[in-house]
């Protein structure tokens, strides 16, 4: 009997990482909020650090991510959670702080927050779910929302003479000279999910080994609020958000390059 | 430990940092920015935090973060910053976090002034942000009274895992009077069962002020008023003069309340039988203190500087039992002692209605720039 088969058979290939709570997800089907929030669980049970973490939940679509991390977590006012994370790792600067916020909450309300954590040289990693649109409230223009996306603020499509260009965090903060790591990636297929993880890893890393400021922009869907399927948001991110948001790295501090996992 | 002379703002300082305050986050605003140039270098002399935040929101959000993690924190501003807190302030009452804040009122509304006022009465005793919460508001008249109550104010916000402010007018903060510091005392290692510090060894932790489920932020809003009333139980505090054979009563607190007892000295030196009551917690409020004097009193004068409203709090408090009148200045006016000691020679001369609108009366009164 060929026993190396019975083996493989046998081998778990995919389990819930250990800092992930047993949770049913409160996401819409399709969204991939839920792909983002596995891969840093995995990441946290990879570097040992689950016990190490504190999260800090944005309002937005994520306002409840503390129930699926099996770490310490507060939950912000909306825009507000990098100044939270301050305060937490100021007094804590042992621990792993961390942020998870949409583009409404980072590049909106929490414009300033966001711009000065990454001028001070905040060490904290942020985890920013570009969706280019409002989630939680159904589906209004974002700063991020592509020209001439229709959404429910901006039905015919946004306007750039009215309503202004999106906004390119990634690339901004990388000008900032405190940011150690910025980078962005996409959620639309298993290879960029990959690409993903390793960019939250060295988010991650860059954090423990003191870098400063680092940030995983990270292209998300939203079938509900976009009004297409699951599968249709998935092309939609390859064919519209990409060209528009380029996935590249920003900023990658030199010890950071040649790090191996 | 001896008497020295302390500007109120330094002084409030120094007394945080030896109450052990191991966070201070602020922005610059007149007239308080003295507590953070006194912080940002006293902190990090004795290795504790400090931050220069880029606005109030994030100073009140910095600190929302650092309560969370169970320490001692603090911050400071003046009206309009306090505005800018409100968001953050409601946030850390609905998650139950003990932090402390001095607000070092100023002349208002808008960008008014920065001459000493009372106008921030209401925003802050009757709460300037969302939803029901009850903060703990201490108003100190002297240089002494301002280190002894951002000392009792730590104390307070932890025992009750409230908000505790000192609400302090700008002249408060500014001057100048011989008072004494407390001993340095150890930072506090131990952190409560609840902070939020990386689930070593123990079960996660969340600190949020989100309850989706109506039901449970309905026991949420009944549990914070219940400890509202064991606050209002154990610490109402008030300072009384003269009162115990006073016929005629002033109400007023903070530096409206020094003035008044200066008016009240001259006016008993005069043979008039007049007392002061000045509350030092305004929240919670000696309410059953001025009930009881005005049963006795033949009148009673409130005297603030702002458009009376904690007028509105006294009348709801007295119910018509004895008479009242109002005096107040506003706009960063401070009212000299002759003008109060006017107001109790008009109230112990002539008769007092009991009935009417304290303050239209003294509208009709009263010009604007120049007093009586
Ligand atoms: C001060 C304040 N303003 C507005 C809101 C309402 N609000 C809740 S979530 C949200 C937008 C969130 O969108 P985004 O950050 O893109 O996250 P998503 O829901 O798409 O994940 C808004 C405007 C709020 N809660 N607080």
């Amino acid at each position: 009997m060929d026993t190396s088969v019975s083996t493989v058979k046998n081998q778990t290939v995919y389990i819930r990482p250990s800092a992930l709570t047993d949770t049913p997800s409160h996401y819409c089907p399709g969204c991939t909020h839920g792909v983002a929030h596995r891969l840093i669980a995995e990441i946290f049970d990879e570097m040992g650090i689950r016990e190490k973490v504190i999260g800090v939940a944005p309002v937005g679509c994520s306002v409840f991510a503390y129930n699926y991390f099996d770490t310490d977590f507060v939950e912000a006012a909306h825009g507000r959670a990098p100044a939270m994370a301050t305060g937490i790792k100021r007094l804590l600067p042992d621990r792993v702080v961390f942020t998870y916020q949409g583009d409404g909450d980072l590049a909106s309300i929490g414009m300033g927050e966001i711009m000065h954590a990454a001028g001070r040289g905040e060490n904290i990693t942020v985890i920013f779910i570009n969706n280019a649109i409002y989630g939680m409230t159904g589906g209004q223009m974002a700063p991020t929302t592509l020209p001439g996306q229709k959404t429910s603020s901006s039905p015919s499509g946004r306007d750039v003479e009215t309503m202004g260009f999106p906004i390119h965090m990634a690339e901004v903060l990388a000008k900032m000279e405190g940011s150690g790591y910025i980078v962005r990636r996409s959620l639309h297929d298993p290879k960029n999910i990959r690409l993903a993880k390793k960019a939250i890893r060295t988010a991650f890393e860059a954090q423990v080994r003191g870098l400063g400021f680092s940030m995983v922009e990270l292209l998300s869907s939203c079938p509900s609020n976009w009004g297409i399927t699951p599968l249709e948001s998935l092309k939609w991110i390859e064919e519209k958000m990409v060209p528009v948001y380029p996935l590249e790295d920003f900023k990658v501090a030199p010890t950071l390059a040649g790090l191996k996992f | 430990m001896t008497r020295e002379l302390l500007e109120g703002n330094y002084a409030m300082a120094e007394a945080a940092v030896r109450a052990g305050v191991e966070a201070y986050f602020g922005y610059p605003i007149t007239p308080q920015t003295e507590i953070l140039e006194w912080m940002s270098h006293r902190m990090p002399e004795v290795g504790r935090a400090f931050l220069q935040a880029e606005s109030e929101v994030a100073a009140i959000n910095m600190l929302y973060g650092a309560a969370c993690t169970g320490a001692r924190v603090m911050s400071s501003s003046s009206s309009p910053g306090v505005s800018l807190m409100m968001e953050g302030l409601s946030y850390i009452a609905g998650t139950e976090l003990p932090v402390v804040l001095i607000d070092v009122v100023r002349g208002g509304p808008g960008l008014g002034n920065i001459a000493p006022s009372q106008g921030d009465y209401n925003q802050i005793v009757h709460g300037g942000g969302h939803g029901d919460y009850f903060p703990i508001v201490l108003a100190p008249a002297s240089v002494q009274e301002a280190i002894d109550l951002t000392v009792l104010a730590f104390d307070l916000a932890e025992k009750y895992r409230s908000l505790a402010f000192v609400m302090a007018d700008g002249s408060v903060g500014q001057m100048m009077e011989p008072a004494e510091l407390p001993e340095m005392r150890p930072v506090r290692k131990e952190r409560p069962d609840w902070a939020v510090t990386g689930a070593v060894g123990r079960e996660r932790r969340i600190l949020s002020s989100i309850y989706l489920n109506v039901e449970l932020e309905e026991k949420t809003n009944f549990r914070l008023l219940e400890r509202w009333y064991e606050v209002e139980k154990n610490e109402i505090r008030y300072r009384e003069y003269y009162l115990d054979d006073a016929e005629f009563v002033i109400v007023g607190f903070g530096t409206a309340g020094r003035i008044a007892l200066s008016a009240v000295r001259a006016a008993r030196a005069e043979g008039i039988k007049v007392g002061l009551l000045r509350p030092v917690t305004v929240s919670p409020f000696p309410a059953a203190q001025v009930a009881e004097l005005a049963q006795k009193a033949q009148a009673m004068l409130v005297v603030e500087m702002n458009t009376g409203q904690m007028l509105n709090d006294v009348l709801r408090i007295v119910k018509g039992a004895c008479p009242i009148e109002f005096y107040g200045r506003m706009g960063g006016v401070v009212p000299y002692p002759d003008e109060i000691l006017n107001e109790i020679h008009r109230i112990t001369r002539e008769p007092v209605s009991p009935d009417g609108d304290p303050r239209l009366r003294w509208m009709q009164r009263f010009t604007p720039g120049r007093g009586q």
